[in-house]
C-alpha cells in the first residue's frame, strides 16, 4: 500500500465527491445556459454548489465566480482588476513567497510598466502586516498576500493585513488555494475582496476552482466568451467539477474543526518522531503559524531529490522543492526567500498529510527514513 | 524478490534496449536519465528525458531524472574550457562516465537499495579466472566500442556495472528494439559532444569562461617565424588544417599549441608524425600498475584502431609510450588507452609528444 504524503500538491477524490460528480456526468449533462429542462437541472446543480462553496467561506453565493483552477483565480484577479483600470500603469504589492500562478501574472504586468513591490518575508517565512502596509502609495491598485504557502504551510497573518488594507481603501486579493479546507478562511470577518481556491487542494477534483470577487468589485473577465457566470468567464460551466467543488466545501465546512485537530495529531506525530530518530534536521518556517497539516524539514548534507526518490521506491510520496518542466528540482524559491542557502534548500523535503493518512503511516515513514538519510549523506552530490 | 537495478536512460535506443533486457530478464529496473547539462544540449534535454520517461512507462519501470548540473558545470563543462585554454583537446566524456555515470549514479542506486547500474554502453565486463579480478573488454562490434571513454572506471566500480548491450551489434540492439515496440527504435544516434550540439566548440569555451580568453596571437612556424594572426588558441586543435587563414604553397596544420606564448605552431604533414608520447594521470583498470614495461596495442583516439608500442611505466602514475610505428596528430588532451587484445588495461592522459 502507498503513503501519501503529499496532499498540498494535490489530494485524493472523497468518494462522497466523486459519486456526485458521477451523477452529474451520467444524468446531468445539460448546459447550464440553456432554457430548457436539462440546462436548468445543471444550472442547479452549480447553484447548490455555489451555495456550498458560499457557506463554507461565509460569502453570498452571488460573490463566488467559479474558474477552471485556482491559476485562473489568480490570473482573473490580478488582470481581470487591473484591465479595467483607466489611468495606465500602476501599482502593486505582494510578498516574496507567491505561488507562481500569482508571480507570473505580475512579471507579466511589470512588462506593461507596473510596477510591483514584493515585501520580504522573515526567517520564518512570514511577512509582517507593517510591512506591508507601509509599501502601499497612492498608485498602488492592489495588494496581494498568499494565505498559506504551498511548500512550507506558513500563515500569513491576512486577517491583519485585510484589515489594514482595507483602511488604505485598496482592494485586497489573497490566494488561499493551501488554507481552505485545512484552516478556518471565514469572510465574514476578513475583509478580502477577492479570494482564489481551487478543488483539487480539498478532495475536490482537478480542473475547477473559483475566485470569491466581494461587494460588486468590477474587473474584466480574461477568459472572453459566452455571458457564463455573470459576464465575468466566458465558457460552458464545467458542471460535474463545480458539484464536486460544492461538495468537497461543503464536507470542509461539516469536518473543519476536527479535521485540522486530526492533521496537526499526524504532523506533529510525525515532527516529534523525526526529531526523535533523525539526527541533523531543521523545520522550515514557523511552527506556530503554518497550516495544520504541513511539515517542511531540510535534512542536512543530503539531497532532497534522492531522499524523495528513495522514499517513493519504499512506498512513500513527499516532495521537495518545485518541480520544474524537465522533471529535475530546483532549489525551492520560497525557503531562499527565507534566507535558506541552496544547499539547505535542496536538502529539503516537505511532507503533508490529508484524508486517508493514519498513524500507522507515518510510523512506516518514521521506520524507514532514518536509514535512507543516512544513506542519503554519503551520496549526495548533486 | 527480484534484484533492483538502476538504468542509466539517456532517451535514445542504446539504454533503452539495455533497460528493456533487464526488466526481461527479471530485474526490477528503475530508470534514471541525468540532467546534467540542461537544456540546450543534445543529451540531457527536456524532450529526451520524456522519451526516457515514455519507454520506462512502456516497459512497467519506474524513472526518476537526477539532477547533477552544478556538478556538471564545475567538474566537466568548466574543465573543458580551462582544457582549451592550456592548449589541449579535451575528451569531457571519460569524466562524465567515471564520475558522473559510475560513481554518482552508483551512489544513488546505493541509497535505492540496488548494487548495480547499468548502461547502453558497447563494451564487456567479465572476470578474469586467474586473479578474479573484474576485466572491462571492447565491445562485441568493435565499430562501436566506447571502452575509450571507459578507462578510468576502478575495480569496484567494474563490480558494480552491468552493460547489457556489449555482446551485440548494433543490428541487433537495432531488432530487440523493434521487439520490444520501443519508439525511440530509428532515432538518429549522438556522436558529438552532448554540450556542444553544434560542433563549435570555441563557442561553448567562450561562454564557460568568458573572462579568461586570451584573445588573438601569432600562427608560428616551428622556427618561430610569424606566418600570420589567429582568434584564440580554443578555436584550434593539433592535426586542425582549417581555419588557419594562411595562404601557403603547401597545406599546413596546426602541429602544437604553445599556450604560455598564445601561439599556434603550424607544420607539414609530416611535423604531425611522432613515435613517443607522454601519458600522464595513468589508471590501470585491471588492477595495479605493471612493473616496469610492457607491450600494448595503444589508441589515441575514440575510433582508431590502435598502434602497437611500448610502454615505460614512470614513478609519478606516467607512462611513456612508445609506438612500433608513427602515429599521426598526438593530441594533448586526449585520452591514451592501453589494450592487450580486447581487454582494457589501463589508459591516462595525453601530455605532449616527445620529439
Amino acid at each position: 500500500m502507498r503513503i501519501y504524503l503529499d496532499h498540498n500538491a494535490t489530494t485524493p477524490v472523497r468518494p462522497e465527491v466523486a459519486d456526485a460528480m458521477d451523477v452529474v456526468q451520467r444524468s446531468l449533462f445539460g448546459n447550464a445556459s440553456s432554457v430548457h429542462e436539462e440546462g436548468a437541472a445543471a444550472k442547479a446543480e452549480c447553484d447548490r454548489a455555489r451555495a456550498r462553496v458560499a457557506s463554507l467561506l461565509r460569502v453570498e453565493p452571488a460573490d463566488v465566480l467559479f474558474t477552471g483552477g485556482a491559476t485562473e483565480a489568480n490570473n482573473t484577479a490580478l488582470l481581470g482588476l487591473l484591465a479595467q483600470r483607466t489611468e495606465g500603469p500602476g501599482h502593486l504589492v505582494t510578498t516574496n513567497v507567491e505561488h507562481p500562478s500569482v508571480d507570473a501574472p505580475l512579471e507579466w504586468l511589470e512588462r506593461a510598466g507596473w510596477c510591483v513591490t514584493r515585501v520580504p518575508v522573515d526567517a520564518e517565512g512570514r511577512v509582517e502586516e507593517d510591512a506591508v502596509v507601509a509599501a502601499i502609495t497612492p498608485e498602488t491598485a492592489l495588494v496581494s498576500v498568499i494565505w498559506a504557502n504551498n511548500e512550507t504551510g506558513v500563515l500569513q497573518p491576512v486577517e491583519a493585513i485585510a484589515a489594514a488594507v482595507r483602511d488604505h481603501g485598496v482592494p485586497f486579493h489573497s490566494d488561499a488555494t493551501q488554507a481552505v479546507g485545512k484552516v478556518s478562511v471565514d469572510l465574514s470577518s476578513v475583509p478580502v475582496d477577492l479570494l482564489s481556491l481551487s478543488a483539487h487542494k480539498l478532495n475536490g477534483p482537478k480542473g475547477v476552482g473559483c475566485l470569491i470577487a466581494r461587494g460588486g468589485i468590477a474587473f474584466e473577465p480574461i477568459l472572453l466568451g459566452g455571458p457564463q457566470e455573470r459576464r465575468r468567464r466566458g465558457g460552458t460551466e464545467n458542471v460535474a467539477g463545480i458539484a464536486g467543488l460544492g461538495v468537497a466545501c461543503e464536507l470542509a465546512e461539516h469536518e473543519l474543526p476536527e479535521r485540522s485537530s486530526r492533521y496537526r495529531a499526524l504532523r506533529d506525530r510525525l515532527w516529534e518522531g523525526l526529531q526523535a530518530k533523525v539526527p541533523g534536521i531543521r523545520r522550515n518556517g514557523s511552527a506556530v503559524f503554518v497550516l495544520p497539516n504541513s511539515l517542511n524539514v531540510e535534512f542536512e548534507g543530503a539531497a532532497g531529490e534522492i531522499l524523495l526518490q528513495a522514499l517513493d521506491l519504499e512506498g512513500i510520496a513527499v516532495s521537495s522543492g518545485a518541480a520544474c518542466a524537465s522533471g529535475t528540482i530546483e532549489p525551492s524559491q520560497v525557503l531562499l526567500a527565507m534566507g535558506r542557502s541552496p544547499e539547505a534548500a535542496r536538502g529539503s523535503l516537505r511532507m503533508s498529510v490529508g484524508y486517508g493518512v493514519d498513524e500507522v503511516q507515518i510510523d512506516q515513514l518514521l521506520a524507514v527514513l532514518p536509514d535512507l538519510v543516512e544513506r542519503a549523506r554519503r551520496a549526495s552530490t548533486v | 524478490m527480484s534484484e533492483r537495478t538502476v538504468v542509466a536512460m539517456s532517451g535514445g535506443v542504446d539504454s533503452s534496449v539495455a533497460a528493456a533486457l533487464l526488466v526481461e530478464q527479471g530485474h526490477e529496473a528503475i530508470g534514471i536519465t541525468m540532467s546534467l547539462a540542461g537544456d540546450g544540449s543534445r543529451c540531457c534535454s527536456i524532450a529526451d528525458a520524456d522519451d526516457a520517461r515514455r519507454v520506462a512507462s512502456g516497459l512497467g519501470m519506474r524513472h526518476f531524472i537526477a539532477n547533477y548540473g552544478d556538478s556538471f558545470r564545475r567538474v566537466v563543462q568548466e574543465v573543458f574550457a580551462d582544457e582549451y585554454l592550456a592548449g589541449r583537446t579535451p575528451i569531457p566524456c571519460v569524466t562524465c562516465n567515471t564520475k558522473f555515470k559510475f560513481e554518482y549514479l552508483i551512489e544513488r542506486a546505493r541509497v535505492f537499495g540496488a548494487s548495480c547500474v547499468a548502461s547502453g554502453h558497447y563494451a564487456r565486463i567479465d572476470d578474469d579466472p586467474e586473479t578474479g579480478l573484474k576485466r572491462l573488454r571492447t565491445a562485441a562490434d568493435v565499430s562501436k566500442d566506447q571502452t575509450y571513454f571507459l578507462f578510468e572506471l576502478k575495480q569496484e566500480q567494474l563490480s558494480a556495472v552491468l552493460f547489457p548491450l556489449g555482446s551485440m551489434v548494433k543490428s541487433e540492439v537495432r531488432a530487440h528494439a523493434r521487439r520490444f515496440g520501443l519508439e525511440t527504435a530509428d532515432k538518429a544516434e549522438s556522436q558529438e559532444i552532448c554540450f556542444v550540439p553544434d560542433g563549435d566548440y570555441a563557442a561553448v569555451v567562450e561562454r564557460i569562461r568568458p573572462d579568461a580568453l586570451p584573445g588573438e596571437g601569432d600562427v608560428v612556424d616551428a622556427n618561430g617565424t610569424v606566418l600570420g594572426r589567429h582568434a584564440g588558441i580554443h578555436h584550434f586543435t593539433v592535426g586542425q588544417r582549417r581555419g588557419l587563414g594562411l595562404s601557403t604553397s603547401k597545406p599546413v596544420y596546426v602541429s602544437s599549441i604553445d599556450a604560455e606564448n598564445n601561439r599556434v605552431v603550424v607544420g607539414e604533414s609530416r611535423d604531425l608524425d611522432a613515435t613517443v608520447a607522454c601519458v600522464q594521470r595513468v589508471s590501470w583498470v585491471a588492477g595495479g600498475s605493471p612493473d616496469r614495461s610492457i607491450r600494448a596495442r595503444v589508441k589515441i583516439r575514440h575510433g582508431d584502431p590502435g598502434v602497437a608500442a611500448a610502454l615505460y611505466v614512470c614513478e609519478d602514475d606516467s607512462v611513456r609510450v612508445e609506438f612500433d610505428e608513427p602515429v599521426r596528430a598526438v593530441t594533448p588532451g586526449q585520452a591514451a588507452v592501453f589494450y592487450d587484445g580486447d581487454i582494457v588495461l589501463g589508459g591516462g592522459w595525453i601530455a605532449g609528444r616527445i620529439a
